[in-house]
């Protein structure tokens, strides 16, 4: 019998290679050894994402040199091209971040255990993967991947209730969405015979197909890929698990798991499915106007600001869908830059509630943050810096995302639910200001006990970097831009 | 369709089968009915018990264990069956797999998992 060995390029997968050496090492080395804390292993994991990090951006030459890239490996399950390598460092700046605020918030709640970074790596791997996958069955590896690590470590503060039924929660929508997930892409392989992306496209326009089956195979794609954005109506998991979670958990979600989520939307919908943009591009205007009218709405009259923050990300992922639909060069560009603002914002903001919460997550309330722009300015003006950048406002990331979403989806004749868009950032702007209000024009109630706020120094860099991403990708756009458009032309 | 013929065919027997046999039972078989045989059996577990009842975590840690495990026999199956002609790849992917799982191994081992006590 002739059995057909995948050509093995190793190097393509170097970054992936790394993160699982030191996950492994992590993990071994908390059985291994007795560090007094487990600060250490943070490190650790924090030195293997920077190390990956450098090894994806040097992967077949700088941005803008594409000449070597796209290099297809493993029997074409594997692609390194720019798109995946933006992906994965947003991922890994995602990654590197949360670690960073982790370490202090473990040990207040006594469990600085290796496991948790070891998790955090694996799931990272499970990312990078969704990024780089140009096979269906690799993507779905990586989702995998992706979601049981983050079921665990969703319930990691396992003797908090809200924390473990929030697991439970994410663990059931989870497997369920997924299951609609393979039902779509078992559709798409009896449609199409094949698992390949580029092998689905090729057929569909080959054949002019347009058969029954594929459009529910698609579909089906669309409501497991819908899940994992947390896009109306299949966000119902998001304020819960985003509230049950221990807070660094909540930042890491809501960032890195959303881009590789859309990373492999979009990989998927613009590789494979081109034929069928007709029919995908309705479907996700009508996702796009219900995620950002609901996330925003529901957000208004939140009071626990983790809570909140969750369906503001919500939100965002639908002003993500509106660029989406407009599916040429400058609107994916527009997401992956977006994607980037997103990340040092958010992962900020939560930096900031963790920060506040205190031992326990007890003070996840809009009143705990009274009087704080009088008593911590810098802290406060950090917050309000994210939650400015958040709401879209100049000269933060936010605005120039926002402003590169919309302009992408106006050139590609969407004005209606550009419209749609900006009303909804209006409204954004009166829960974010809540914030920025209580912190700065209200006096503080006087049951609310100050205790004196803890800064570690891993604290304190992770917020600097925040501070100068938001501030940096949004003064001086045109590096990132300019990366985000090689991006897309190696597609 | 001519070669769903067969399992057609298949299906006609087995069916027949299964029916013959109920009614062969039902006609020519003694009848003794007693409160034991006309509970609902299902492998020797008493059908009506409170729900409440209680055992050890650890079996659940067994049964993980040996999902994991039993999926690496798994894949060393069909592996030793083709391991002429898969040859050294075959062999250095295996044992890659292999290690990767040792360390699993390793971990619990150390966490003191596989202890009973």
């Amino acid at each position: 019998m002739e059995i057909l060995i995948p050509t093995i390029n190793l190097e393509s997968i170097y970054p992936e290679i790394l993160i699982t050496v030191f996950a492994i090492l992590v993990l071994l080395l908390q059985v291994f050894t007795s560090l007094p804390g487990r600060k250490q292993l943070g490190y650790i994991s924090l030195t293997g994402i920077v190390l990956a990090s450098i090894i994806v951006l040097t992967q077949g030459g700088a941005f803008g040199e594409n000449t070597a890239l796209p290099i297809y490996s493993f029997s074409n399950l594997w692609v390194v091209d720019n798109f995946s390598r933006f992906f994965k460092l947003i991922i890994l700046i995602g990654t590197g971040l949360t670690v960073l605020i982790s370490i202090k918030y473990l040990k207040d709640e006594g469990i600085d255990h290796g496991e948790y970074y070891s998790l955090i790596l694996f799931t990272t791997i499970g990312m990078m993967i969704m990024a780089g996958g140009s096979d269906l069955i690799t993507i779905f590896l990586g989702i995998e991947l992706m979601s049981i690590s983050l079921y665990v470590l969703t319930g990691y503060t396992r003797k908090r209730l809200l924390s473990n039924e929030s697991s439970l929660k994410y663990f059931l929508l989870g497997s369920f969405a997924t299951c609609f997930l393979l039902y779509g892409i078992s559709l798409l392989y009896g449609a199409t015979g094949t698992t390949n992306l580029k092998g689905i496209s090729g057929f569909i326009s080959d054949a002019n197909f347009g058969s029954p089956v594929l459009i529910i195979g698609m579909v089906l794609l669309l409501i497991g890929f819908g899940f994992k954005v947390a896009s109306v109506p299949f966000h119902m998991w998001t304020p819960d698990v985003y509230e049950g979670a221990p807070a660094p958990i909540t930042a890491f979600m809501s960032a890195s798991p959303k881009a590789a989520a859309f990373a492999a939307f979009l990989r998927v919908f613009i590789e494979a499915l081109p034929s069928l943009q007709g029919v995908w591009v309705d479907i996700i205007w009508v996702l796009a106007a219900m995620t950002m009218t609901a996330g925003n709405v529901i957000a208004l009259v939140q009071d626990n600001v983790k809570r909140m923050l969750a369906y503001s990300s919500i939100a965002h992922a639908g002003y993500i869908l509106v660029a989406f639909i407009s599916t040429d060069k400058s609107g994916i560009a527009s997401i992956l830059y977006y994607m980037l603002a997103y990340t040092f914002m958010n992962i900020g903001a939560f930096a900031i509630v963790i920060i506040i919460g205190g031992k326990g997550e007890e003070k996840v309330h809009v009143k705990d943050y009274t009087g704080l722009g009088y008593r911590y300015p810098l802290t406060a003006a950090a917050m309000t810096l994210f939650l400015l950048s958040l709401t879209g406002i100049p000269p933060t990331a936010g605005f120039m995302g926002k402003l590169y979403l919309f302009s992408a989806a106006i050139k590609s004749g969407y004005v209606g639910l550009v419209t749609i868009a900006v009303l909804n950032s209006v409204i954004s702007l009166y829960y974010y200001l809540k914030i920025i209000v209580a912190m700065y024009l209200k006096e503080p109630e006087l049951d609310v006990a100050h205790d004196s706020l803890v800064f570690s120094p891993a604290m304190v860099i992770a917020l600097i970097i925040a501070v100068c991403g938001v501030l940096l990708v949004g003064i001086f756009p045109s590096p990132y831009i300019a990366m985000a458009q090689q991006s897309y032309i190696s597609f | 369709m001519s070669e769903y013929i067969p399992v057609l065919i298949m299906l006609i027997i087995g069916a027949g089968t299964s029916a013959l046999i109920l009614v062969a039972t039902t006609i020519i078989g003694p009848k003794k009915s007693f409160a034991d045989k006309m509970e609902p059996f299902e492998c020797g577990e008493s059908p009506i018990v409170s729900p409440k009842l209680r055992f050890s975590v650890k079996f659940y840690l067994v049964a993980l264990f040996f999902v994991i495990f039993d999926i690496e026999a798994v894949f060393l199956y069909p592996w030793a069956v083709l391991f002429k002609s898969l040859g050294l790849f075959g062999f250095v992917e295996m044992m890659i797999f292999l290690a990767l799982l040792g360390v699993g191994l390793i971990y619990i081992w150390k966490k003191g998992a596989l202890e009973w006590e």
